[in-house]
């Protein structure tokens, strides 16, 4: 079983006569340890096709099994439950300004807290030191540059040990260096742990790292 | 996840991100310490009416009291029949009855000669009925023609009549200082702790003697209250019942929390002032929610996005609902500590200034600490309506 298995997958935003679908009839699915470039222009409904991956969004037709829970009818609770296995990594960093480096990546164990805290601040010290902020680490996110704190993101949606990593865009606010910095620490991480990434972009720097590209347009995958 | 995590880290995050901001920390605590020092001098006005306004009632040192019907409070009583108190002695029960005459009169302050209206308080000093603080000391000299003991907590404006009495006393070796009550001359032979109430502003203890050559306009037939001592062993509230059978309607009989009740059921219901507090509390408690709402509203408005990426990466609404409480209940304690020191203080002051027993007790205390919390908690809830604007799916 793949860790993403989508089909028939439609999605549309309002109601009745001004609805207007944004996703038609999506297949995709990731293998285990694949690394998965989506592009497309921008509406081509990459970006809902990875909130629905990510139990962001309700399904409303299709099936989308992720990481081996159905999302069709999926309840709210079973959504939140299944977020907790999958690292996100936002377009913008996305970190809590009044927490520290290592804190913002501890909270992401914090969701199931199975961990005691001095366990939970090991985890974090350990992929901080491997994205090379061993040194910032009780910095707040205000004190890191662009590339740094996106390094921290990448540590925050890996650090849990997810089955899937979902990344929108994450090198849009970056410049050259940084964000190729960025994408190559998150596939060697990933690479070296077995993930999965389902990455949007649209930057031509970064599809060097895919192992395949899939483009979409008009809610539809033309190529994969 | 275990249950005191499922507390301690929501709380532990709310604390963080309170401290992140200390100007708005700051007028978060200020705002929760004014609602807090509101509610606190509500409250305490309002005991120290009630309780002042029992001073006199608490005092007396019997089981049993008759009063007329219509009568509402001590300060104003309507007179009954002074034999009422030798038929209750039929009860084998009654040890002693003695009535106890009750009347506001004119003061001039020895220092100034400026007229004031005082309470005096008429009774046979030695039935032992009252225990007033320095009583005993001066129920002798009581007893000599137009002798009066002056209530050392009256307000300033009847004069410094201790200072005087000491001075006179030191230059003297006399004991007594000259006053004036109803235009009659008579003299402080003595010092006795009362305390002013919202009905009087001071008071004197005289013999029942003395008060009638001081109101001369009134039946020697009638008392106002009628103080029972009873045997040992004798329940009161038998007796009562047995009384009011035994007497006519014109007297109501009370033990004494009823008589207590009583009076305090006439400035709790007849006058305003026990809505007025409550009505005060409230307010202060309302003000205080409307700070503490907008300080988490805009905590949470100002870092949806935040918010959003907690949820996205698996954090739950309830979780994020108990960050929101928990940020609310800081503020409370935060607020509560300084809010109960600066009260207490304020008690000391204002209590020296209107003579008022104002003083802070631990059930009020925690009574004030459960508003604040519960305050701090409603707005808590409301502000958590928020955090459904942070939509996890916004975040791509």
């Amino acid at each position: 079983m793949d860790p993403v298995e989508l089909s028939g997958v439609s999605y549309g935003y309002g109601a009745g006569a001004l609805r207007r679908a944004v996703l038609r009839e999506v297949s995709l699915r990731v293998a285990p340890g694949e690394i998965v470039l989506l592009t497309g222009p921008s509406g081509s409904g990459k970006t809902t096709l990875l909130t629905l991956v990510g139990a962001l969004r309700a399904l409303q037709e299709g099936s989308a099994r992720v990481l081996g829970q159905e999302l069709a009818g999926a309840g709210e609770g079973a959504r939140v439950r299944l977020r907790r296995r999958i690292g996100f990594i936002f377009q913008n960093h996305n970190l809590l300004g009044f927490l520290s480096a290592r804190q913002n990546v501890a909270m992401a164990l914090e969701t199931a807290a199975e961990l005691p805290e001095a366990a939970r601040l090991a985890e974090a010290d350990r992929i901080l030191e491997a994205v090379g902020l061993a040194g910032h680490r009780h910095k707040p996110p205000a004190q890191l540059s662009g590339g740094q704190r996106q390094r921290v993101a990448v540590a925050r949606a890996l650090v849990a040990r997810p089955g899937l990593v979902l990344a929108d865009e994450p090198t849009a606010a970056l410049d050259r260096a940084s964000g190729q910095e960025v994408v190559r620490l998150l596939r060697d991480l990933a690479r070296g742990r077995g993930v999965p990434i389902l990455l949007v972009t649209h930057d031509p720097r970064i599809l060097d790292i895919a192992d395949r590209i899939v483009s979409m347009e008009d809610g539809r995958v033309t190529a994969a | 996840m275990r249950p005191w995590n499922a507390l301690w880290l929501p709380l532990r995050l709310a604390w963080r991100q309170l401290r992140a901001e200390k100007a708005r920390l700051a007028s978060a605590i200020a705002g929760v310490m004014f609602a807090c020092v509101l509610v606190f001098m509500q409250l305490g006005f309002r005991a120290a009416l009630f309780e002042s306004a029992t001073s006199l009632i608490t005092a007396m040192r019997a089981e049993v009291f008759l009063l007329h019907p219509l009568t509402l409070a001590s300060f104003r009583p309507e007179p009954l029949p002074r034999i009422r108190a030798w038929q209750s002695l039929a009860l084998p029960e009654v040890e002693r009855a003695v009535p106890v005459y009750l009347a506001q009169s004119t003061w001039r302050n020895p220092e100034s000669g400026a007229r004031r209206t005082i309470q005096l308080v008429g009774f046979d000093v030695e039935a032992g009925a009252m225990r007033f603080t320095g009583l005993d000391a001066v129920a002798e000299a009581l007893k000599r023609p137009d002798t009066v003991a002056f209530d050392l907590r009256s307000r300033p404006e009847f004069g410094p009549v201790s200072q005087l009495l000491a001075r006179r006393r030191a230059e003297t070796g006399e004991a007594a200082l000259p006053v004036q009550i109803a235009n009659r001359r008579v003299e402080v032979v003595g010092l006795v702790e009362i305390g002013p109430s919202f009905g009087a502003d001071g008071n004197v203890l005289l013999s029942e003697t003395n008060f009638r050559r001081l109101v001369a306009d009134r039946p020697a037939s009638h008392t106002d209250l009628v103080a029972l001592r009873l045997r040992p062993g004798a329940q009161p509230a038998a007796v009562r019942d047995r009384l009011a059978a035994l007497l006519p309607a014109d007297v109501a009989v009370l033990t004494y929390p009823e008589l207590v009740a009583w009076e305090l059921r006439y400035w709790e219901t007849a006058t305003p002032i026990g809505f007025i507090f409550a009505f005060g509390s409230l307010m202060g408690l309302i003000v205080g929610m409307v700070i503490v709402y907008q300080i988490l509203f805009s905590d949470i408005a100002g870092h949806l996005r935040e918010y959003a990426t907690l949820k996205a990466i698996g954090y739950s609404n309830a979780y994020l609902g108990r960050v929101v409480l928990g940020a609310a209940l800081l503020l409370a304690v935060l607020g509560f500590i300084p809010g109960a020191l600066a009260s207490a203080g304020l008690y000391a002051v204002v209590g020296q200034a209107t003579f008022l027993p104002l003083g802070m007790t631990p059930e009020r205390a925690l009574l004030v600490f459960g508003l604040i919390f519960g305050m701090c908690a409603l707005a808590g809830l409301l502000a958590m309506r928020k955090l459904r604007d942070a939509d996890p799916a916004d975040m791509f």
